[in-house]
């Protein structure tokens, strides 16, 4: 699967939970997109990944303008 | 004397100031919105670091209100992209739509600018959008639903000051919404002057980043919208068309 742009080797079957954690990602501070569709953060524990999925995890930074 | 309010999507502000986050250090945050007296900050969303590297948030003081900015987004459905995972970081529903397919000057794209406006309003977002002031895309963008308008002084990060003056008053004589200038803007007396003119607001952050002492220019900036607001509010003297005019009495000189 695929995370914010680089292939990781992660198997089948781990929950966004389990990732972010295993890709040291503080859950309450992230917003998550798996192929393009938000996932809540009620369900990170029940939302299964796909070796085939595209995740992008998200988070606020310093910005003004572009 | 009556209160001064500055109202934007149903909520209520003292401050006229809109802080930028960017390009200064983030341990500095508190500090310039404490000197600026802003309360409200703009932040950009990105894919995330990991934990150990440290998050914006945990500098942004208290009850500051978090005005997320689209950068990045080429068109309208990208700055929607973004705008939802703004909301769903869990920090209100304010978004400002910035939407660029030029990267040497950094102008936004007016007409994506108010596709994007439409969509996201309807979402229920306090569209703020960024925009280059033209007056019938000011139009459209009160009829997509925006909560203000933001046009550009100058390009983005130039410190260029007021380029677009006389552009600028046009949507604030004629549009209904907040006026509010973002980008370009270099100096405390910029920012007054545009405040002069009756601007609702002054978004900043280059100006401060690249200063010599961040929280004193912050400062700076905040007591120069302030004194803008209050000139605009007491109707600037009028200018006289040739000559002079004595402010001391005629009479009385000690001469014969």
């Amino acid at each position: 699967m695929r995370i914010n742009g680089v292939q990781k080797q992660y198997h089948s079957g781990l929950t966004v939970s389990e990732i972010l954690m295993r890709e040291n990602f503080e859950k309450e501070r992230v917003a998550v997109e798996l192929n393009e569709e938000i996932i809540s953060k009620d369900d990170y524990d029940n939302t299964v990944l796909k070796d085939t999925d595209v995740m992008e995890v998200v988070s606020f930074m310093g910005g003004g303008s572009q | 004397m009556k209160q001064d309010r500055f109202m934007l999507g149903g909520q209520e502000f003292q401050s006229r100031f809109i802080l930028g986050s960017g390009k200064y250090n983030v341990e500095l945050i508190q500090a310039a919105v404490e000197q600026a007296g802003a309360q409200i900050i703009t932040l950009a969303v990105r894919r995330a670091n990991s934990s150990s590297e440290g998050n914006i948030m945990d500098f942004i003081p208290e009850g500051i209100t978090l005005l997320p900015n689209t950068s990045g987004a080429r068109n309208a459905q990208e700055a929607v992209r973004i705008a939802r995972l703004s909301r769903e970081l869990g920090c209100g529903n304010f978004v400002k739509i910035e939407i660029m397919r030029d990267s040497k000057y950094l102008l936004p794209d007016n007409q994506e600018t108010v596709k994007a406006t439409e969509l996201l309003a309807k979402e229920g977002f306090v569209v703020l959008p960024y925009m280059y002031p033209d007056l019938n895309i000011a139009r459209d963008l009160v009829n997509a639903g925006a909560a203000a308008v933001m046009p550009l002084a100058a390009p983005i990060g130039s410190n260029k000051g007021l380029a677009t003056r006389e552009f600028i008053k046009i949507l604030i004589d004629e549009i209904d919404l907040p006026i509010i200038v973002d980008a370009g803007i270099g100096r405390p007396s910029q920012a007054c002057e545009v405040m002069e003119m009756g601007a609702a607001a002054v978004m900043a952050n280059t100006a401060i980043a690249t200063a010599g002492d961040i929280p004193k220019m912050a400062s700076a900036f905040g007591k120069a919208i302030e004194a803008g607001r209050e000139a605009y509010l007491s109707g600037l003297g009028r200018v006289q068309e040739s000559g002079g005019e004595a402010s001391s009495p005629l009479t009385g000189f000690l001469r014969d």
